[in-house]
């Protein structure tokens, strides 16, 4: 009977629990985790605040997930080590459990850029676990004033997620635009402009020069007066289990299209990972659920004696802020098309003959269609591009194809 | 202008409070009588464009919908009727031809209503169906006068061909061009199923169908369209079609418009050109010179299919049988007067040729009294609606019956008698590609299959009645029938006693 | 698994199966009680052009990158049928992004909404493929 070791618990280990039990309905599974929850999606921490669930509806899998899967958990328990000439891995509190396949589904920390003055900021919050949901949530106050440094997915959903509940929210970011790493900068100045009409106020292209008591001094001179702060400024993938036993890694930990790492019977999975990016053809550190998952679950089928790729992943994105929805994925480069209207707006990128992204603001229905052209890197020249630049449709496709499609 | 303007013949009637707006019935409308207003927020119609062929009431999700005959009328006349009236006031404005089709509508006597079947009651006991044999098979051909044996004492087989029906109903003629593609695979299918026939018509047979050919029969008319050496041997049987019940007399007149690319293929004229028959067939003025077609027919064919000859009811039916008889064909199929079309002149269609039940009646009594009925089998058409309808044909002296109204209707027609408009909400009567889409020919041919079966089954249960079990012993049994209300005229030429005697 | 399959070929771009699945879904007993001045915003969904027209559904794919992607884990495989919590669903629109046919479609309360085949509902089985007037969408076994 194989011995599997998970390290981590959410979306990357999760698929990689259900990859095993597709082939392997026996082995023995260890799922270990710091976090001493049960499975929950990270990214429902500002939906959590925002109101839209709560704990119980937030978890990632049923409550009998771990007893279903014949799993046993670990959590609360973090790994500080791997030995992987004895194929075990040590806990911090010098416990060993040994392996004969291993996941490393250890995500990413939040980074904390060195800011002058930070350490006389009293409530300072990251925004990564639900953990830091709850402190986040407990501090805040109707009378609250938030300054949220970073503009990015994590910063803004904190934004959306307490607006209602706080006097005001004021973010700071050193990139000229909001969302910058899934917008350009007409969608994103939509976007801005939506949550600005919210009472978010923005201040782009600056940063925090100072923190003083309840007060902070940015570069270009402008106070802001606060007394919660959280720093959403970006995330580091935590690779020192793989670096420090000498496995191969880059900015994460650098997989192949089986989700190996570079040392043997260790796989890896989610946040942590750098893997191939299709529609850009280079290797990006990818951290997205549905990556996550699905290098989970590649790794776990491989994990068992299962043959399984994971070789078209893209950076994609489906995020909404205040009832406006953004769908965005694949590579901003090539030529452009560009349509709004009726307060949408959208981008499509393409080159060689291959659609290599898009951005959609509003109106996102059917996108996975554009994302799937991207995927599959479909050649323009097999569709009606014009037909469906207009709308994702699969009226565009050829009659052969609508076939496959829908009638097999 | 104004006196040429006729109130509309039908109204539809909407219940606002079951439309939903969904304007399935706009979509479904070729005639174009539904749209959604604007303005009104709310479905409206043009009641002048509706045929009422029903297909918006059956589709409309929420039965919002009826047709009804208008109630506007003209002041009362027992003698000019409406119809008379706005008939006139349409020739006179357009100085053309009143064109009609399907079968003759006229309140004229339908005789198989007026006869009555036989069941066995104490004596000569009546068969269950479903659990003794009973036999619907029938071989239309020639019958050899007599068994012949060779030198060594062994049957000689002195058979001439003969087309062989699990069940004594065949499809007439319809041509591809008046009806659609889908309808003709529907009726092939079914055909094949069903062990039975449909027939090509007068427009040739599509290269989609040759492989339904040993259930086919293949028309040769006086307009010869698609008529070619591999048409004549690729189906059963060849059929001369001398006349049709609808249209006695006249030819016929399929319009450009219809005659699209495969239809000009099929046919075998250029796209776009008027597919004319003429009137008679050019080169038969006699039946000897019908014999001659017959036998050119047979040479074609090796002597290995049966000739049909198809004629119309007309008045001197009986003598132009036995000469059909004698000129060699294996079946005469008639066509009474209630037979369909896909368009006719009107007053042709109304008026002339006679009921299929007499016409049947007097050839069958004719060749009988000649000694010939043997040489030729008689197929009947021309509004057969029922399995009861059949049963009194056989009993009549039939072989076998050709359905076409009957068979359209199980494929969705309602017959609105719109058919030359070539608009057929049905997907039968029309050629245009998004209206022939809507008979998909997985249900036609199902449903063809659906009702033949069903017939059959009532067929067997009626003769079961009888105490007859084979469709052999009720043919020309005429005392199986008996007449009710008819006059002593008609019950001579039926040959059949009145209900009582 | 049965599951629904389109033929365009037949399809006549009646919209008949939007109506029918509205309805279904509708929780109601009584289509007119249910879709009057109601704008519908159906499981299954009609492209037309130039005389072309077919529905598009959820095709129940057996490896469903909405079910994969799906960040809160309402979407679920349930013997082979795709299903989705709506408890659960906060709308994210993830699975919008991630299905190749545009399947998977915001509902008018937020979360999103797919065709579950009816098995849910009180009609119990496709309403879209029951009242399809030409077959051309059916539910049936293959292979």
């Amino acid at each position: 009977m194989s011995k599997y070791v998970i390290i981590g618990n959410s979306a990357g280990a999760i698929g990689c629990v259900e990859g095993i039990r597709s082939i392997d309905n026996d082995g023995e599974i260890t799922l270990i985790a710091s976090e001493p929850h049960h499975t929950y999606s990270r990214p429902l921490i500002s939906y959590l605040l925002y109101g839209k669930t709560d704990e119980q509806r937030m978890k990632y899998r049923s409550d009998s997930f771990y007893k279903d899967n014949k799993v046993r958990k670990m959590l609360g328990k973090t790994v500080v080590s791997i030995d992987n000439n004895a194929k075990k891995v040590v806990l911090s509190d010098g416990k060993e459990v040994s392996y004969e396949k291993l996941m490393v589904a250890t995500g990413s920390v939040p980074f904390v850029p060195p800011m002058d003055g930070l350490d006389k900021v009293k409530k300072r919050f990251s925004f990564m676990t639900l953990d830091d949901a709850h402190k986040l949530e407990k501090a805040i106050t109707p009378q609250s004033k938030v300054l949220i440094v970073g503009a990015g997915l994590i910063g803004l959903k904190c934004a959306e997620g307490i607006n209602d509940k706080v006097e005001s929210i004021t973010v700071v970011d050193l990139a000229d635009r909001i969302l910058p790493s899934i917008l350009d900068n007409e969608g994103s100045v939509v976007v801005r402009k939506h949550i600005e009409s919210k009472g978010i106020k923005f201040y782009l292209g600056n940063s925090v020069k100072t923190f003083d008591k309840g007060k902070a001094t940015l570069v270009s001179g402008a106070e802001i007066d606060f007394d919660i702060l959280v720093l959403a400024v970006g995330v580091r993938p935590c690779v020192s289990l793989i670096k420090d036993i000498g496995g191969k890694v880059n900015r994460g930990i650098i997989t192949d299209e089986k989700c190996r790492t570079s040392l043997e019977n260790i796989y890896a999975a989610g946040d942590c990972t750098e893997s191939y990016d299709v529609s850009s053809n280079k290797n990006k550190v990818m951290a997205l659920l549905p990556n996550a998952y699905m290098q989970g679950e590649t790794a776990g089928i491989n994990m068992a004696g299962g043959n399984a790729v994971y070789d078209n992943a893209i950076p994609m994105n489906a995020i909404g802020f205040f009832g406006l929805h953004i769908i965005t994925a694949g590579t901003y480069e090539g030529d452009s098309y560009v349509s709004t209207g009726n307060g949408n707006y959208k981008k499509l990128f393409y080159k060689s003959n291959r659609l290599k992204g898009y951005i959609m603001i509003g109106d996102v229905k059917r996108a996975g269609i554009y994302t799937s052209l991207i995927k599959k890197r479909t050649p323009l020249s097999s569709i009606d591009f014009d037909l469906i630049k207009e709308k994702p449709q699969l009226m565009a496709f050829s009659k052969k194809v609508r076939k496959e499609f829908l009638a097999k | 202008m104004a006196i040429d303007f006729l109130y509309p013949e039908y109204e539809v009637v909407r219940d606002k409070d079951k439309c939903i707006g969904c304007r399935v019935c706009e979509r479904q409308c070729s005639n174009e009588v539904h749209s959604y207003d604007e303005d009104l927020d709310c479905m409206v119609s043009e009641n002048a464009n509706c045929v009422c062929c029903h297909r918006c009431v059956a589709l409309c999700p929420t039965r919002a919908l009826k047709i009804v005959k208008t109630n506007h009328t003209f002041k009362e006349n027992a003698n000019w009727k409406g119809e008379h009236i706005s008939e006139i006031y349409r020739q006179a404005g357009t100085g053309g031809v009143l064109l009609s089709s399907m079968g003759n509508p006229k309140d004229y006597p339908i005789y198989w209503d007026k006869m009555l079947i036989n069941a066995s009651q104490v004596t000569n006991p009546s068969i269950d169906p479903l659990r003794e044999p009973m036999e619907t098979r029938v071989f239309l051909g020639s019958k050899p006068e007599k068994v012949e044996f060779n030198s060594k004492g062994e049957i000689k087989n002195n058979l001439t061909p003969q087309l062989k029906l699990d069940i004594p109903i065949m499809f007439s003629a319809m041509s591809y061009g008046s009806i659609s593609y889908n309808a003709h695979e529907s009726l092939a299918r079914a055909a094949e199923e069903l062990g039975t026939y449909y027939n090509t018509g007068e427009g040739g047979l599509h290269k989609d169908f040759y492989k339904y050919g040993s259930h086919t029969i293949v028309q040769v008319a006086s307009g010869r369209f698609g008529v070619h050496k591999d048409y004549l041997n690729a189906g059963a049987a060849i059929e001369i079609k001398m006349g049709q019940g609808a249209k006695p007399g006249i030819g016929g007149h399929l319009p450009g418009i219809k005659v699209g690319d495969d239809i000009s293929k099929t046919r075998m004229i250029p796209e776009g050109s008027d597919a004319i028959s003429p009137a008679p067939h050019h080169d038969i003025y006699s039946i000897e010179d019908l014999r001659q077609l017959v036998y050119s027919l047979k040479e074609a064919s090796d002597y290995k299919k049966p000739v049909i000859v198809k004629i119309a009811a007309v008045h001197n039916v009986a003598a132009i049988a036995s000469g059909i008889a004698r000129g060699g064909a294996d079946i005469i199929a008639i066509d009474g007067y209630r037979g369909g079309t896909g368009a006719a002149p009107t007053r042709i269609r109304d008026n002339v040729g006679i009921p299929i039940e007499l016409a049947l009646a007097s050839v069958d009594q004719r060749l009988r009294e000649e000694g010939i009925r043997n040489k030729v089998s008689i197929v009947v058409g021309g509004s057969i609606r029922s399995s009861a309808d059949i049963v009194k044909a056989i009993a009549l002296g039939a072989d076998a019956v050709y359905i076409g109204t009957s068979a359209l209707l199980a494929l969705g027609c309602h017959l609105c008698r719109s058919c030359q408009q070539g608009k057929c909400n049905w997907g039968i009567a029309t050629q245009r590609e998004d209206l022939v889409r809507r008979l998909n020919p997985d249900i036609g041919y199902k449903r063809l299959v659906n009702l033949l079966t069903a017939w059959n089954h009532e067929i067997k249960e009626i003769m079961g009645g009888m105490g007859i079990n084979s469709i052999e012993s009720l043919r020309g049994n005429r005392l199986m029938l008996r007449g009710i209300g008819l006059t002593e005229k008609e019950l001579l030429i039926l040959g059949i006693k009145h209900a009582g005697e | 698994m049965k599951r629904i399959y389109v033929d365009e070929k037949w399809c006549l771009g009646c919209h008949l199966c939007e109506y029918n699945c509205a309805f279904a879904n509708s929780g109601k007993d009584n289509m007119a009680k249910a879709l009057k001045n109601v704008k519908i915003n159906p499981r299954i969904q009609i492209e037309e052009k130039d005389g072309i027209s077919f529905a598009v559904s959820c095709r129940h794919c057996e490896e469903p990158l909405c079910v994969k992607g799906c960040i809160t884990g309402a979407l679920s495989v349930v013997d082979g049928v795709i299903q989705i919590d709506r408890e659960k669903c906060v709308g994210c629109y993830t699975c919008v992004l991630s299905c190749p046919y545009g399947a998977i479609m915001p509902s008018d309360d937020g979360v999103v909404q797919k065709c579950e085949l009816c098995l849910k509902n009180s009609h119990g089985k496709p309403a879209c493929v029951e009242g399809c007037p030409n077959r051309a969408i059916i539910y049936e076994e293959k292979e």
